[in-house]
């Protein structure tokens, strides 16, 4: 009677198999989440961290290099019996910050408790020592090491920059994945500039492991791993003597340094005061201490030679009067009566030709060189006129590289400002200059009489011998080498006989400079600024140097600068009363 | 005999025994599918005695259970009275009998024996179904050793004996009791997969109210009737709230809980079934190949020779070789079914289809649960996972179905005559 039944039981069978088919289908063959959480599951993937490549000065002295350091990890599910009262006492950590280092732990994205994860970081090589002996009392806890900066010297701070942990924006905008948390990445200087060529390239081994995390041979006979490749040694333009003298000079100063090689462009100098001691950033106490000097008002961490920005002030007349007879408005004997009801003007002076003028650094004679580019008088509408000549007075201007970031290789390079066409359309007033030490070094374009290389730090990048290609290619200005004859000869006149004469000039060798002072907001004092080359002829160095609120070119720029020309051609410097008069540091009457 | 049985007999154990030895086989050691000290080797030493098992069986005679179906039920429950007294513990469950170092599970033998008792109870000359004494007699029979299987802890075990209403049913017993079980069933999912009870409560109302606006008859009788079918539900809405936050125990609760949000606390209590879906859903479509698994073999997944051991099928062989394997299953269940419609006798038609009924509980449960459709029942997979009491008790209970007057059978008979 019940015999229909047996079809509902058959149907019943096979319905939860198709059930269980369906299912596993979208588990096993649609859904490929489960393939990735199995990976993760079994395959762990081993970091090999390279060294950090080593950087070098010019004449291959040590600058950075790297020591040992030690992270230790744990694996949660693997802690037995944990005498926390011992490990305390190992690890030198108290019992509260014990347990917020465990919250810690568990609160971490990545955690996982058969997982390696990251419990303390940095510990010295002392820490390691004693650690080390008593690390197979704490079954689950493991030693990572891992190498952190250190620098010989505490010169060069700024430009070098430093290394630290990786940051959440910054691992958000990572679009190579190469980072994960907690790796090292170079924050700022070089170190970041040149931070793919120091990381070196990362070995990756994939190995199982089961439930316990225990080690169950290479995933896929090793097919997959890779080896990690060293990061490359940079070998930097800087003279470690010339910066470090630099620096003592700059003691206590607010302002910045920069000595290029002009036929090359490489910086042999850059220095930015106040600077900071770089072993400071690095290692267990980088946080405390970044937050110290950080919030120091001085701004130590503040690149100056790069981030300062000024009036351009006198030092610019060279430029201008370049540019000048370039377009014909004048020659170089071109006399114009240094009107002072005008402008304001310094010295004994009445009616200069260009040398004279430059060498006196005369504001008339300037300010009537400057409406004579303006004002060409090329059309008859006064207001179209200006901006025609203001335009090409931008292109030359701008063949200078100013204006714009020269390209330098360090990060945030600030862009200058010089007026166009189109900020005077806009507006009137306002300070459309923008104007930083490193556009000062305009001096090694003089030097080579018309043509500059791109200022940079790092001359070789691993054996190659060879800086970025970018820094092998010459520009030239748009005004003819012939004209600059006529600045070099005019600096070299402001040596030995017009504002730089006292403390510039050096003996037996031809000094060609230019002082510049620049207008501060009163009641502070004037930037005092000086650019310099030597010597006149195959000049070996070009020196760039700012002293905030120090009052006149002529004083602490000028003595600075020529001292640190005196160091690199000499080797050292016989004018002590300069170098007094420096490091007494009071410029002002 | 019936040889297509035992063709997917042996295909079973086979695959079975293979994927026990992949579950536990680690390429940095390099097990022997045949050491003895490990899991393979032992699962063939109890396939070796299930040759002797099914032999013996065939040598005895479908009568011999006829007269001592319920002596051999009485010595079960006997003996299951005695685990929790002189029985050994294993893995938190007390459910063994010791012999010296090798341990039985009675428990595994109870299906059988009742089986037995059920079949023999059943084929009495004159049995009615719907006869209620009978239907309590029934009852009683799959009730009394549910009792001592979960006096021993064992919920997953205890459960199979639900199993025996399928057999009920086929047999005769309104299909309206069962409804009534899987309604309630439903009602309990569904009482915990809702967050709040209060969306299951307006809808109750307003089920409630449509049925009695839109009943064609008014009547007081058919009304009174729905609003007290609206009560006992909410009735069991509320009490299943309450014994599951009141009466089970914590670790109980948990494997409900994993069951409806696994992702909870995939550490925790979803880790099992977590586990168990990430190494089946790994396999893909092909599967990693044989011994090439990584979540079996290196401890993720739990329990991964026994309960556990579908997921080495799913993470090995894919979906393709969950496919044969659900395929072998669904083929051996029909033809159990076949066989059991052949039989001339009542006895041997419902010892043939308790044998179906529980086959299919183990088979829709174990998988169930390791693809994440049923809670983590601890029940294993017939023929495939590791254990000696499990592989016999179901051996014994497929050939003892399949058998009848065959010319193997009647082969031996004429053998044993001669001799």
């Amino acid at each position: 009677m019940n015999e229909g039944r047996k079809d509902i039981i058959q149907v019943l069978v096979v319905f939860v198999a198709l059930v269980f088919l369906i299912k596993l289908f979208i588990i096993q063959v649609l859904d490929s989440k489960y393939e990735q959480l199995a990976d993760s599951n079994a395959i762990l993937r081993q970091v090999d961290y390279p060294v950090r490549g080593l950087i070098y000065d010019r004449n291959g002295k040590l600058l950075v290099y790297n020591t040992p350091e030690y992270d230790v990890q744990v694996v949660t599910k693997e802690i037995k019996n944990l005498d926390s009262v011992e490990f305390c006492k190992v690890f030198r950590i108290t019992k509260d910050e014990l347990k917020v280092k465990f919250k810690e732990l568990r609160a971490k994205k990545e955690y996982s408790p058969v997982k390696l994860t990251t419990f303390l970081t940095q510990l010295s090589n002392d820490d390691f020592a004693r650690v080390q002996d008593r690390l197979d009392d704490f079954p689950g806890f493991y030693i990572q090491a891992r190498s952190t900066r250190s620098y010989t010297t505490s010169a060069f701070a700024n430009a070098l920059g430093y290394v630290s942990q990786i940051s959440k924006p910054q691992l958000e905008r990572d679009s190579s994945k190469v980072y994960k948390q907690g790796d090292y990445i170079g924050q700022s200087g070089i170190e970041a500039y040149y931070e793919k060529y120091l990381s070196g390239q990362r070995g990756v081994r994939y190995k199982m492991r089961d439930v316990d995390g225990i080690d169950k041979g290479s995933f896929r006979e090793g097919s997959l791993d890779t080896v990690s490749i060293p990061g490359l040694n940079l070998t930097t333009t800087v003279d470690l003597d010339l910066q470090l003298y630099g620096e003592f000079l700059m003691r206590g100063k607010s302002g910045s340094i920069v000595a290029i090689e002009p036929a090359t462009g490489e910086i042999l100098a850059f220095v930015s005061g106040p600077s900071y001691d770089p072993n400071l950033l690095t290692g267990k106490y980088y946080s405390e201490n970044f937050r110290f000097i950080s919030s120091d008002t001085s701004k130590p961490l503040f690149n100056r030679p790069l981030m300062a920005q000024y009036r351009p002030g006198s030092i610019f007349k060279i430029a201008q009067a370049m540019v000048a007879l370039q377009e014909g408005v004048i020659t170089p004997d071109t006399r114009i009566v240094c009107n002072r009801s005008i402008i304001n003007c310094h010295g004994a002076h009445s009616n200069e030709d260009l040398r004279g003028a430059i060498t006196h650094s005369c504001n008339p004679y300037f300010h009537n060189v400057l409406r004579r580019m303006l004002n060409k008088g090329k059309v008859n509408d006064p207001f179209e006129d200006t901006r025609i000549g203001l335009e090409e007075w931008n292109t030359h201007i701008r063949s200078f590289g100013f204006g714009s970031p020269l390209g330098i290789d360090l990060p945030n390079e600030k862009s200058g400002l010089v007026p166009s066409p189109k900020f005077y359309d806009r507006a009137y007033g306002g300070r459309p200059w923008k104007f930083s030490n490193i556009y000062s070094i305009f001096a090694a374009t003089v030097a080579n009489r018309g043509f500059y290389y791109t200022p940079h730090l790092v001359k070789s990048i691993g054996d190659s011998g060879q800086p970025l290609p970018q820094y092998l290619e010459k520009h030239y200005t748009t005004i003819d080498s012939a004209n600059f004859i006529v600045a070099v000869d005019a600096m070299q006149n402001v040596i030995q006989g017009g504002t730089g004469q006292y403390r510039a000039s050096l003996k037996d060798i031809i000094v060609c400079g230019k002082t510049g002072t620049v207008e501060n907001n009163p009641p502070l004092a004037d930037h005092s600024v000086f650019i310099a080359f030597a010597p006149r002829d195959n000049p070996r160095i070009a020196v760039s140097v700012y002293v905030e609120d120090a009052g006149q070119g002529a004083r602490a720029a000028a003595s600075i600068a020529s001292l640190m020309i005196e160091k690199y051609l000499l080797g050292q410097t016989q004018r002590k009363h300069i170098e007094d008069y420096v490091l007494r540091g009071d410029f002002l009457d | 005999m019936d040889w297509a049985t035992v063709l997917l007999y042996g295909a079973l154990v086979l695959f079975g025994w293979l994927n026990i030895y992949a579950s536990v086989y680690d390429e940095t050691i390099g097990q022997s599918i045949f050491d003895f000290s490990l899991t393979p080797g032992r699962q063939l030493l109890f396939m070796a005695a299930c040759v002797i098992i099914i032999i013996a069986i065939l040598i005895i005679d479908m009568r011999f259970y006829d007269t001592f179906a319920y002596i051999i039920y009485g010595a079960i429950l006997f003996l299951l009275l005695l685990v929790p007294i002189i029985g050994k513990e294993v893995g938190g469950n007390k459910a063994w009998l010791g012999i010296g170092s090798f341990g039985v599970q009675p428990s595994e033998f109870a299906k059988f024996a009742t089986a037995l008792a059920v079949a023999k109870f059943m084929g009495t000359i004159g049995f009615r179904m719907d006869n209620l004494r009978n239907q309590f007699i029934l009852f009683a029979m799959i009730v009394a050793p549910m009792i001592l299987i979960l006096a021993q802890k064992d919920t997953g075990t205890a459960l199979v004996f639900t199993a025996f209403l399928v057999v009920f049913y086929r047999e005769g017993m309104s299909p309206f009791l069962i409804l009534v079980g899987v309604a309630c069933a439903i009602i309990f999912v569904l009482a915990l997969l809702v967050e709040s009870n209060i969306y299951l409560y307006g809808a109750i109302g307003v089920i409630w109210a449509g049925l009695i606006l839109f009943s064609k008859k008014k009547r007081f009788k058919r009304i009174a009737l729905i609003t007290a079918g609206a009560v006992l539900i909410i009735g069991m809405l509320y009490s299943v709230d309450y014994v599951v936050n009141n009466v089970l125990k914590p670790h109980q609760q948990n494997r409900v809980k994993a069951l409806i949000n696994p992702d909870a606390d995939p550490l925790g209590f979803g880790w099992n079934v977590t586990q168990s879906k990430i190494a089946i859903g790994s396999g893909g479509f092909w599967g990693k190949g044989f011994l090439k698994g990584t979540q079996t073999k290196f401890d993720f997944v739990p329990e991964q020779s026994t309960d556990f051991i579908f997921c080495t099928i799913g993470e090995e062989h894919g979906w393709l070789g969950s496919l044969v394997t659900i395929g072998l299953w669904v083929t051996l269940m029909l033809r159990i079914i076949f066989i059991a419609e052949r039989q001339k006798n009542r006895f041997t038609r419902v010892f043939a289809y308790s044998t179906l009924a529980i086959f299919l509980f183990h088979f829709s449960v174990n998988i169930g649960m390791t693809v994440g459709l049923f809670p983590v029942i601890g029940i294993p997979l017939p023929f495939f996972s590791y254990g000696g009491s499990s592989l016999w008790g179901f051996t014994i209970m497929l050939f003892d179905s399949s058998r009848g007057i065959t010319i193997f059978e009647t082969l031996f008979k004429y053998t044993i005559q001669i001799l």
